[in-house]
């Protein structure tokens, strides 16, 4: 049987992972090399990393810190942030990093789906979506540029193109719900990951591992996207880098039996 | 020391690197000297199943390739598309495979309900009189990223099965020839397990 992913999702911020609250007030988190060792060490399904200042700053991805992460981690990697070329891309494959992450540069430029998918594969390429309700409508309206710039795109048609340009995943964040330790927004999800034949991310709110649960059975993601319930002690508290006993996890996500 | 076939197809750094954790000396390499002198050989693969072909045949590989895995007999492990070129042949393409272990590839059926690719962690079942399973067994999980897999003909091929809608083979062996579907170097202490049992042959 698949194991649903729980994926620790990282902001790279200069040279630092911080993490965010509807993707503002950054709080310092650590050394990125230092803390991937430690999640390397807690055996985690995945990681993602995400360069919040990348395409803000209008900057390449720092290939040499990729690199240094990469070597550390024996596990799934991830990485988004600044990626506009297939050579980009190809540079942070040849890392030693698996999947990049779009997000910006496909809105203004679909196209690099496909083009990076048709040599590496749909696998080796997700898409990010970033929503947040607008102000007077219930509409979930989808954001570029770090939650900066606000689209005309409507979601589920947006996704659906990815799928058909080659996305072999998409990851959704709720900008409303990142950093609030108030659970998933689970009717989002839901709604998406019906109408999508390739593997659906929730991203935003994770409270415990019960977020994830009901993440996972009731909106039928496949991966749960998680940041402060991986980060800090607990909400309010300080840093302390986490991850659920792989028991615990059966136990929640799987109903299956315990490792040892 | 395993030398790494470079046929630009998929990630061999991170096989490189988790070798280097374990202590395993590795060289990434096309020329033909440094294929007919290894005693060890990874054949790593991510990407289409056509491209793998044409590029074993671009760099003039393929007859070298079948002299270490047929003639002289050394360990060869395929990894995911690594492993499936090992077949006579994929739905995925029309290339010929090398055709080292009778078996073929084929396409998961996403009518079945299942998302395609396979993507994720998943289990294995190993059958415990092969090498490359020592130390494993029905708890030890690994990282797929595929959307083909591979049907063994005869069952004594098979080493390990898994199953994602239909049970399909998740490693393979052909007396020296090895392969497996699932990423060991992205498989924390599972797929370090296997690499120590390849680098041990």
């Amino acid at each position: 049987m698949l194991r649903s992913r729980l994926i620790p999702i990282l902001l790279l911020r200069g040279k630092s992972f911080v993490k965010t609250v509807n993707f503002k007030k950054f709080s310092y988190i650590g050394d990125p090399c230092n803390t991937v060792r430690i999640f390397n060490e807690l055996e985690v399904d995945e990681i993602s990393i995400l360069d919040i200042l990348a395409t803000r700053n209008n900057k390449e991805p720092n290939y040499e810190l990729i690199s240094e992460i990469a070597s550390e981690a024996f596990m799934p990697l991830s990485y988004g942030g600044g990626i506009k070329t297939v050579d980009q891309a190809k540079q942070i494959f040849d890392l030693g990093i698996e999947k990049i992450i779009l997000n910006s540069e496909a809105i203004n430029r679909p196209e690099i789906i496909s083009e990076i998918s048709e040599i590496y594969g749909s696998q080796a390429v997700t898409v990010s979506i970033d929503v947040k309700k607008s102000f007077f409508s219930k509409v979930q309206k989808i954001y570029t540029k770090c939650g900066t710039k606000a689209t005309d795109l409507a979601l589920a048609e947006w996704a659906l193109k990815c799928e058909s340009m080659g996305a072999g995943e998409i990851m959704l964040n709720s900008i409303d719900r990142d950093g609030t330790w108030n659970g998933y927004e689970i009717d989002l999800y839901k709604d998406l990951s019906s109408k999508l034949s390739i593997p659906l991310i929730g991203i935003g709110g994770a409270k415990n591992i019960d977020s994830a649960k009901d993440l996972i059975k009731n909106a039928n993601c496949s991966a749960a996207g998680v940041g402060s319930m991986v980060v800090f002690q607990k909400e309010g508290r300080g840093v302390l880098i986490n991850y659920p006993e792989p028991s615990v996890i059966n136990a929640k996500l799987h109903n299956k039996f315990d490792e040892d | 020391m395993i030398t790494i076939v470079d046929y630009e197809m998929g990630n061999p750094k991170s096989i490189m690197n988790m070798l280097s954790r374990l202590g395993i000396k590795s060289q990434l390499s096309r020329n033909l000297d440094d294929i007919s002198q290894a005693r060890k050989l990874i054949l790593p693969g991510v990407g289409a199943f056509d491209a793998a072909m044409r590029n074993l045949k671009k760099f003039n590989l393929i007859n070298s390739l079948n002299k270490k895995a047929l003639e002289e007999k050394i360990p060869i492990l395929g990894i995911c598309l690594g492993m499936q070129v090992l077949t006579h042949s994929s739905e995925e393409g029309s290339e010929k495979g090398l055709g080292w272990i009778d078996a073929q590839t084929k396409k998961f059926d996403s009518s079945l309900g299942i998302k395609v690719p396979h993507m994720g962690w998943n289990y294995v079942l190993p059958k415990t009189n092969s090498p490359i399973c020592k130390e494993l067994n029905h708890k030890s999980r690994f990282y797929f990223v595929h959307s083909y897999y591979v049907q063994t003909n005869n069952d004594q091929n098979s080493c390990m099965k898994s199953n994602y809608s239909i049970e399909f083979d998740s490693a393979i062996q052909n007396n020296n020839i090895y392969g497996v579907q699932f990423h060991p170097e992205k498989s924390h202490k599972y797929g370090m397990q296997i690499l120590k049992n390849f680098s041990d042959l």
